[in-house]
C-alpha cells in the first residue's frame, strides 16, 4: 500500500459559513497503481488532493481530520520540514492551468532544476543536464535551447509538458494530476495522455488523475472513485463502474456524455444543482436530483460494498431495491 | 535596447522645452517682481538694475536671449543672490539635498519593503494589522509634524542629536529618519499589496508542490512579481527625494535644494525658478527612465519598444 487515506475532511472558512468541501474521504493506492477521481465542479476531488500535500490556502481552509499515510508517513500530521521533503520528490503534482502554473518570472530552466536541488543537492551543471534530458523526454524540441526561454515563449502544450517535466524530474513514487488536460485542446489532450502513460510505464509510478472526462478515466485508470458534494459516492475497478454502476450518480454521469447519445436526441442533463456545502446534509447528498429518492435516502449513508471491490453510498442499491 | 533609450533621450528635448518656455512665460505673468521691496526704491536705481538684467528690453527678446543661453546650458545669475549664477547655487545645494535623500531611501526601502513583507505572509493577522497600521499613520501625518516631534524629542529632550544643522554626520539621522518614515508608508502598503497578489497565483502553489521552503517561496518566486508596484513608484518618489524637501529642509535648517524651490518663487527669481523647475524635471525624466529598464529587466514579457 503506497497511500491510505482515512476519513479526510477539509473545510473552507467564509463569510456565508463553514463550507464542508471533503467530508469523509477514504481511498487507498497501491505502488504504480492508477487512480481516477471524477466529478463535477466543486464535489471536492481538486481540494481532496490539495489536502493531501497541505497546499490548500490555510486559513480560510481548514483540514479538520483524518490521516493520509503515505509510506508510514501521516502527511496531514507530519512536520512542515518533513512534508517539504516528500513534497516534489516524492509526490509530485501537475495543475490544471498550465498558463499560471509557471512563474511568468523565471527562466524554464530555473524552474525546471528546483526540484533537483532542492531535494537531490545536484549541483547546477549536473542539474543543467538533467533538466534538459526531462525537458527532451516529455517531447520539447530542441531541449537545450528552450531551456533559456520563458514560459510566455511557450503554447499551452508545451507548458503543460514543462510542467510534467519538472513533476517528473526528480522520479517520483506518487504523481497528483489536477486535470491536466482540460485547458488544452483535444489534440494536445490525447498527446499529453499517452505521454504521461508513456513516463508512469517507464518509472512505475502510482498516479492520481482528477479530471470530470469520464472519456479519459476510461482509458486511463484501472480503478475510479466517484466524488459528489464532498464525498465518495461510489468506487469501483474501471471496467466494473462503467458496465455496471452502482450509484444513481454515477448512472446519470454517464447517461450526461453527449456522445453516447443518439444523433439528435435531446442532451440529457442532471436536474438541479449540486447541493449547498455550507449546509448540514444529513442523508446521501445527491437525493433532491436523483430519480430513485424515497424517504430512508435521507438517513446518513455510509459506502458499503455491493461487488467485489465495488462500493457503493446509495442505500436503495446497498438494499438491491434498484437495478442501474 | 540602446535605440530605446537613444530614442527616449531625444524625446527629452521637446519636453523639457515646454517645460521651459511655460515656466518662463507664467512666471512674467505673476503679479510682482523680482526687485520689489517693501521700501520704495527710487525709479532710476530700479531702471538701472532692471537694464542690467536685461528686463527693460521686450519680453520677446528676454525670451530668446534666456533660450539661447539654456541650450547652451547656462541658467544665468540669479537675481536675489547676487555674483551667484544659478548653475553655482543648485551645484552647492544639489549634493545636501543628494545625501539627504540618498538617506532618506535607504530607510524607507528597507523599513517599507521589510514591514511589507511581513505583512503579506500573515495577511490579516497581528503581524499584518501592526506594520499596516503605523503605515496608514505614516501617510497621514505630513512631516511637518514628526519632524518638529523627532527633533523636539531626540534632540532637546534625549539630546541624542542636534535639533538642526547640517554640520556633523550625525546631523543626517533626523532628517534622514522624518523624510524616510513618509516614504516607508507608501512603500509598505504596496509592497503588501504587491506581494499577496502573487502570493495567491497559481504558480506559487506550484513552487510550495515542488517542495520550496517558505524563504525560497517568498524570495526565489513571489519577490520579482512583488516589487513591481514599489519600483514604479520608485521613479517619481526618488526624484522627490533626491530634489530635497522644503519642508524637512526648512525644519531641520539645512542648506538643500528643496528650499529654493519655494523661496524662489516667492522672491520672482526668475533664473532661479526656471533653473531649479528644469533641474528636477531633467531628473525626472531620467529616473522615470530608468524605472522603465529596471521594469524591463524585473518583467521577461516586456520588451524594449
Amino acid at each position: 500500500m503506497l497511500l491510505q487515506v482515512e476519513n479526510l475532511k477539509t473545510s473552507f472558512h467564509t463569510r456565508n459559513g463553514i463550507v464542508r468541501a471533503v467530508n469523509g474521504v477514504s481511498f487507498s493506492l497501491e505502488k504504480g497503481e492508477t487512480l481516477g477521481i471524477v466529478g463535477e465542479s466543486g464535489s471536492g476531488k481538486s481540494v481532496t488532493c490539495y489536502s493531501l500535500m497541505r497546499l490548500i490556502p490555510q486559513p480560510p481552509g481548514k483540514i479538520e481530520g483524518g490521516r493520509a499515510l503515505f509510506d508510514g508517513i501521516d502527511l496531514l500530521n507530519c512536520s512542515e520540514k518533513q512534508l517539504q521533503s516528500i513534497r516534489g520528490k516524492r509526490i509530485s503534482m501537475i495543475f490544471q492551468d498550465p498558463m499560471t502554473s509557471l512563474n511568468p518570472y523565471m527562466r524554464i530552466e530555473d524552474q525546471l532544476v528546483e526540484p533537483l536541488l532542492i531535494h537531490e543537492k545536484l549541483n547546477r551543471a549536473e542539474a543543467v543536464n538533467r533538466a534538459a534530458q526531462a525537458l527532451a523526454d516529455v517531447g520539447v524540441p530542441d531541449a537545450r535551447r528552450r531551456l533559456r526561454s520563458y514560459p510566455h515563449e511557450f503554447s499551452g502544450g508545451m507548458r503543460q509538458r514543462v510542467m510534467i517535466a519538472m513533476a517528473l524530474i526528480t522520479r517520483p513514487e506518487l504523481l497528483i494530476a489536477d486535470e491536466p488536460t482540460t485547458a488544452l485542446d483535444v489534440t494536445v489532450q490525447a498527446q499529453i495522455l499517452e505521454l504521461v502513460r508513456r513516463l508512469q510505464k517507464e518509472m512505475g509510478m502510482a498516479v492520481i488523475w482528477i479530471t470530470h472526462d469520464l472519456g479519459v478515466v476510461a482509458e486511463f485508470c484501472q480503478r475510479v472513485v466517484v466524488m459528489y458534494a464532498g464525498r465518495i459516492v461510489e468506487t469501483a475497478p474501471t471496467a466494473a463502474l462503467y458496465r455496471n454502476p452502482k450509484h444513481p450518480y454515477t448512472r446519470a454521469l454517464q447517461r450526461s456524455i453527449p456522445a453516447l447519445q443518439p444523433k439528435g436526441a435531446e442532451l440529457f442533463t442532471i436536474r438541479g444543482l449540486p447541493p449547498d456545502l455550507s449546509r448540514d446534509i444529513r442523508g446521501c447528498p445527491f437525493v433532491p436530483r436523483c430519480e430513485f429518492n424515497q424517504p430512508q435516502c435521507e438517513n446518513p449513508v455510509s459506502l458499503e460494498p455491493v461487488g467485489e471491490q465495488h462500493c457503493s453510498a446509495c442505500v436503495r442499491v446497498q438494499r438491491k431495491e434498484i437495478q442501474l | 535596447m540602446f535605440r530605446f533609450i537613444a530614442r527616449r533621450i531625444l524625446q527629452f528635448i521637446p519636453v523639457l522645452f515646454v517645460i521651459a518656455t511655460v515656466t518662463f512665460f507664467m512666471l512674467r505673468l505673476a503679479p510682482g517682481g523680482p526687485f520689489d521691496e517693501d521700501k520704495k526704491i527710487p525709479e532710476e536705481i530700479v531702471r538701472k538694475i532692471e537694464a542690467h538684467y536685461g528686463l527693460d528690453k521686450p519680453l520677446w527678446q528676454q525670451y530668446l536671449i534666456q533660450m539661447k543661453n539654456l541650450l547652451k546650458g547656462d541658467l544665468g545669475p540669479s537675481f536675489k543672490y547676487p555674483k551667484h549664477t544659478v548653475n553655482e547655487l543648485i551645484a552647492e545645494a544639489f549634493p545636501v539635498s543628494l545625501q539627504l535623500g540618498g538617506l532618506a531611501l535607504l530607510v524607507a526601502m528597507a523599513l517599507g519593503i521589510t514591514s511589507g513583507l511581513i505583512a503579506s505572509l500573515r495577511p490579516n493577522t497581528t503581524s499584518d494589522y501592526v506594520p499596516m497600521a503605523i503605515a496608514m499613520l505614516g501617510i497621514c501625518v505630513p512631516t511637518f509634524v514628526t519632524g518638529p516631534l523627532l527633533s523636539n524629542y531626540f534632540g532637546l529632550k534625549l539630546g541624542w542629536f542636534n535639533p538642526g544643522g547640517w554640520f556633523f554626520p550625525e546631523d543626517r539621522v533626523l532628517p534622514a529618519l522624518t523624510l524616510g518614515f513618509y516614504y516607508a508608508a507608501y512603500i509598505s502598503r504596496l509592497t503588501r499589496g504587491g506581494m499577496l497578489e502573487i502570493l495567491n497565483q497559481d504558480y506559487i502553489r506550484t513552487a510550495r508542490a515542488k517542495g520550496a521552503s517558505t524563504s525560497r517561496v517568498v524570495l526565489r518566486h513571489a519577490l520579482k512579481g512583488g516589487l513591481l508596484p514599489v519600483v514604479s513608484f520608485l521613479g517619481p518618489a526618488v526624484a522627490g527625494l533626491l530634489t530635497g524637501s522644503f519642508v524637512v529642509e526648512s525644519i531641520f535648517n539645512i542648506p538643500g535644494l528643496g528650499r529654493f524651490f519655494v523661496i524662489s518663487a516667492f522672491n520672482r527669481d526668475y533664473t532661479m525658478v526656471l533653473g531649479t523647475v528644469l533641474f528636477y524635471a531633467t531628473l525626472i525624466l531620467v529616473l522615470n527612465l530608468i524605472v522603465d529598464i529596471v521594469l524591463v529587466w524585473l518583467n521577461p514579457k516586456l520588451k524594449f519598444e
